[in-house]
């Protein structure tokens, strides 16, 4: 029972910062190192939401001790997961990915000539309206809840 | 008629256009759940659990050998890029979920629907037309801000599979050259007639990072839609033959 209770707060903790890191958007260029709210936006879906609002604070039963705390690198099919959760003032502040999976070893004869081809475009949110079904990813999320879910025990007992 | 279940750690909803009776949807669900019995790595007593252990020796399923060979096959024709292997242990869930969709997609065929979709964990198998008599409406996601879609295909009898992450890329460990910014991809989604080659070919695209999709135009009949950690998309050359 105490595990279901633990695992069901770590799903809402995952929720909860799930809906906070909407409110962020993707920079590039910088290293490794704690994630902070971003103004500067995508070129476009997020922009034309206008969304510059302040981030809301996750939420936490605020029970952690403060520190980083670097959860289990787990399986996401196609490599590994790891992330670091941040604790600061006893809630889970920012979560940081350490580990992703984007390397291979092997090389892949790539068919140069498709190149001239490929269209290119800025992401721009579109009307929900009248659409049936979705699709998106969904195991890349459960290897980093199980990820954030060691390192969380470990802000726990720690 | 529309139902959900959660199955295989995800949700798979079917909806059928048409008269379903519950125990379509019924078959259905429990062909998912037979294999989430038979694949699943999260269950110590599945097959693949005791193929891992060792206590299933060469015992194995027909089935079991068939879809092991169809994860080699995958292999080499993605050049190495989707392996199964992890150490010492085999996860063949990368190819499972398309495959167990098309199976289930010919299991509703069979019991005489014509206009249906089943979607796994956000891969979708389409069949026909919506009740509105129309091709079925697909959102694609947006991998930045999870309650948003960027493009909406319209797919009729054909299918739709998105590798990707809706975690930030922007950090990213590469175990060989440590911290660096992004070069990976935030999704990729894969359209084609099939969703076993969608789902398959998604899932070893998007491990090739910015060249996997060129290795979708490489495909005949596959086609790609890849959003970058910048939020630029580069779609294949008749992507646009889907877009709504």
């Amino acid at each position: 029972m105490k595990k279901v209770l633990v695992g069901l707060g770590v799903i809402i903790i995952f929720i909860a910062y799930s809906l906070w890191v909407r409110h962020e958007q993707p920079k590039v260029g910088t290293v490794a190192s704690t994630v902070s709210p971003t103004t500067n936006g995508l070129p476009s879906a997020t922009n034309n939401n206008g969304s510059s609002t302040t981030p809301p604070p996750p939420t936490s039963s605020g029970s952690y001790k403060n520190g980083t705390f670097t959860g289990d690198s787990a399986d996401a099919s196609y490599g590994n997961i790891q992330v670091a959760a941040i604790i600061s003032g006893g809630k889970l502040v920012d979560v940081t990915v350490l580990q992703y999976p984007n390397s291979h070893d092997t090389s892949v004869a790539i068919n140069q000539q498709a190149l001239p081809m490929l269209k290119q475009e800025a992401i721009q949110a579109q009307d929900p309206n009248n659409i049936q079904i979705i699709s998106g990813a969904t195991f890349t999320s459960q290897a980093f809840i199980q990820s954030l879910t060691t390192a969380l025990n470990k802000a726990q007992s720690a | 008629m529309k139902q959900t279940r959660l199955i295989m750690g995800m949700p798979i909803t079917v909806e059928v256009v048409g008269d379903a009776s519950t125990h379509d949807f019924k078959a259905v669900f429990n062909y998912f759940r037979a294999v989430d019995h038979r694949y699943s790595t999260y269950k110590p007593a599945s097959e693949i659990s005791r193929i891992n252990t060792g206590q299933l020796g060469a015992a194995w399923s027909d089935e079991m050998a068939h879809v092991l060979e169809l994860c080699e096959e995958t292999k080499r024709d993605t050049n190495g890029y989707f392996d199964i292997r992890r150490g010492n242990t085999l996860d063949p869930s990368g190819l499972v979920k398309g495959w167990s969709i098309s199976n289930a997609a010919v299991l509703l065929r069979k019991r005489g629907h014509r206009s249906f979709y089943i979607e796994a964990g956000g891969d979708i198998q389409t069949e026909g037309k919506n009740e509105d008599g129309e091709p079925w409406r697909v959102g694609i996601r947006n991998p930045f801000q999870i309650d948003e879609v960027v493009k909406i295909i319209q797919l009729s009898g054909s299918a739709v599979a998105t590798s990707g992450t809706y975690i930030r890329g922007e950090h990213i460990y590469n175990p060989h050259d440590g911290y660096k910014p992004a070069t990976a991809i935030a999704s990729l989604s894969v359209v084609g007639p099939s969703i076993y080659d969608a789902d398959r070919f998604a899932t070893a695209a998007f491990a090739m990072g910015r060249q996997g999709i060129h290795f979708i135009e490489s495909l005949p009949d596959l086609e790609g839609y890849m959003i970058d950690t910048e939020g630029m998309a580069t779609m294949t050359s008749y992507f646009d033959r889907y877009i709504a």
